[in-house]
């Protein structure tokens, strides 16, 4: 019965999944509502009137360009990091043998189990100790932190499902270490970067705590939104950048998910 | 003539693991070389040595004349077919074969046509458009062995190319190999732990035992001439009869091995060596029976024909056998 995927739930069941689901995400729906609402001081249920006025001034505020542009930079950088330390990372770790290696392992992925605010204080506190001024780059420093995490993550699943004799075929047949990384390695764990790398950049993207303690009188998006709902003005314009980065993040999750979701027939070995 | 391979004094060491110990061997143009042994024998690292996968700790090795430490795998004129096939899973059959021409920058038409005529002698015409996991296991080793002949190397190198196949497949690939071979006229160097596969297709054999090799020589040499107790044990399933029972047949006292099918149940023929003994154990092979039979404490195998008729459990039986088949092994391991 168990394998019978057409077999109806028990109605009990489909209550319990429609209201996990309600659950996550009416709320969503009702930030979305609200960046229609006539209403610009409180937000009063249900909305007086429906507009799209909003859109327009959003489009008009520099102030949130400033912020989008900033996020934007930030989480291209940091991905762009990561990638390449994170890469490097995990073909160290799944694909040689040396002294250290389970340790350095667990190193890379701790910053991702320690809370943000340990992170951000410790960056925080590196910084000030090394009289390193706020900047663009540490806020992509704290950021880059936690992106390695993904990247190392996802590359060293898949380095682990390639096998290494795959390389040495291609080495026997005639291809030098740039040819092999080429044509073998990359198309082998190329979707697992992708994957890595769009998780990286919509964790950057959303990313306020770390941010909080490195970037100190610069606004990345989220921290905008934070200031803008402390101090209201023109409240709709915050729900309708939320609207937003819920696109523009969801839309790299959903690709990463669908990425990795066929890896099994791209990596499986030659065995 | 130059060596197709030359090992001088050749060791690798892990650590204190001596993988390979001291090896020389000289492998000869054109010629099929064995390397047998049990895992752990140094006979892997030996082809890895030569493939460039490995540098050596010592010694010296060349491949045809030309030095060959330091010089790395995809610069020598050496290819290998590994044991698990390394197919590169995200490429087709035919991009997988002509990824060699590929590397080395032949033209799109040229390697086309390569790799089809190699997949054509390996007897899979036609496959270029799959990909490596539509195929089964024989297909793929056959896929493997074309990838590596495409790019007409000096010297293939074969990894176990036959352990994952079932036996019915593997006999036929021995033939096949082996006429490939000749054909070909390419130097051959072969890693198995199958005694039975080493002995049926290659030219030499070079038995190796931790790291060392025990004894390099043709089939029937190494077969019917070990030179050490190892050799004996490994190769066939000889007796290895201990110094004192030896002396007792009025030969030297030392150990010496004597194949289960040089000796006969009863008495037969003149002049021949006459044992008496107890039935201990028998059982059918089908082609033949074994039968173990227990003299003066001494176990010994005997490999009797099918037909012969077979003493029962617990009977006295009489062993005889020729001189000349007791072979006199030397004192080391």
């Amino acid at each position: 019965m168990r394998s019978d995927k057409s077999a109806s739930a028990p109605f009990g069941l489909k209550i319990a999944a429609a209201g996990g689901l309600l659950f996550l995400h009416l709320p969503l729906l009702l930030i979305f509502l609200y960046a229609f609402t006539t209403e610009e001081k409180s937000y009063q249920f249900p909305p007086p009137g429906l507009t799209l006025k909003w859109f327009a001034v959003t489009w008009e505020r520099a102030d949130v360009w400033q912020a989008l542009w900033l996020s934007v930079r930030v989480a291209s950088i940091s991905t762009m990091i990561a990638l390449v330390l994170g890469t490097l990372c995990a073909a160290a770790v799944s694909q040689t043998r040396f002294f250290g290696r389970e340790t350095i392992s667990l190193l890379v992925i701790l910053p991702i189990a320690l809370p943000g605010i340990i992170t951000g204080i410790a960056l925080r506190s590196a910084f000030s100790l090394a009289d390193i001024p706020f900047s663009f780059w540490t806020i992509v420093l704290g950021h880059a932190t936690f992106c390695i995490v993904v990247v190392y993550n996802n590359a060293v699943a898949r380095f682990r499902r390639v096998s290494g004799s795959l390389m040495e075929a291609s080495m026997d047949l005639g291809a030098n270490g740039f040819q092999t990384f080429r044509y073998i390695i990359l198309p082998n764990i190329g979707t697992a970067l992708l994957a890595g790398g769009m998780l990286a950049f919509a964790l950057s993207f959303d990313e306020v705590i770390v941010t909080t303690f490195t970037g100190g009188q610069q606004s990345t998006l989220p921290i905008w939104m934070l200031q803008e709902l402390i101090r209201p003005r023109q409240r709709p314009v915050t729900n309708v950048v939320a609207m937003v980065v819920v696109i523009v993040t969801f839309l790299p999750i959903l690709g990463a998910y669908y990425l990795t979701r066929d890896g099994d027939q791209i990596a499986g070995s030659g065995k | 003539m130059t060596a197709a391979v030359l090992f001088e004094n050749v060791s690798r060491h892990f650590g204190a693991v001596r993988a390979v110990d001291a090896v020389d061997l000289a492998v000869a143009e054109g010629e099929f070389f064995a390397m047998l042994g049990p895992s752990g024998s140094g006979k892997t690292t030996c082809l890895r040595l030569m493939a460039g996968f490995e540098q050596p700790t010592a010694g010296h090795i060349e491949i045809f004349g030309e030095t060959a430490e330091g010089v790395p795998p995809y610069r020598r004129s050496v290819n290998t077919v590994f044991q698990d096939y390394a197919l590169f899973p995200h490429l087709s059959i035919l991009e997988n074969v002509a990824y060699g021409l590929m590397v080395k920058g032949a033209a799109r038409e040229e390697r086309r046509k390569a790799a089809e005529d190699a997949l054509a002698m390996v007897k899979l015409p036609g496959y270029g458009v799959r990909r490596p996991g539509q195929l089964s296991g024989g297909q793929r080793q056959r896929v493997a062995l074309a990838r590596a002949l495409v790019n007409k190397p000096k010297v293939l190198l074969l990894d176990e190319p036959l352990g994952a196949l079932d036996l019915k497949l593997r006999e036929q690939m021995q033939e096949e190999l082996k006429s490939l071979q000749k054909s070909l006229g390419i130097t051959f160097v072969f890693v198995t732990h199958d005694q039975g596969e080493a002995l049926s297709m290659a030219d030499r054999i070079a038995v190796f035992n931790d790291g060392r090799i025990q004894q390099l020589g043709t089939p029937e040499e190494v077969y019917k001439q070990p030179r050490t107790r190892f050799v004996a044990d490994f190769v066939g399933s000889s007796n290895i009869l201990p110094p004192e029972f030896v002396a007792q047949l009025g030969a030297a006292p030392q150990f010496a091995s004597l194949r289960p099918e040089a000796i006969s149940l009863g008495q037969s023929g003149h002049g021949r060596l006459v044992l008496d003994g107890t039935v201990l154990s028998r059982s059918f092979l089908g082609a033949a029976n074994r039968v173990l039979v227990i003299v003066n404490g001494t176990r010994i195998n005997v490999m009797s024909p099918a037909a012969a008729s077979i003493p029962a459990e617990g009977d006295p039986v009489q062993l005889s056998f020729d001189r000349t088949d007791l072979h006199l092994m030397e004192a080391a391991s």
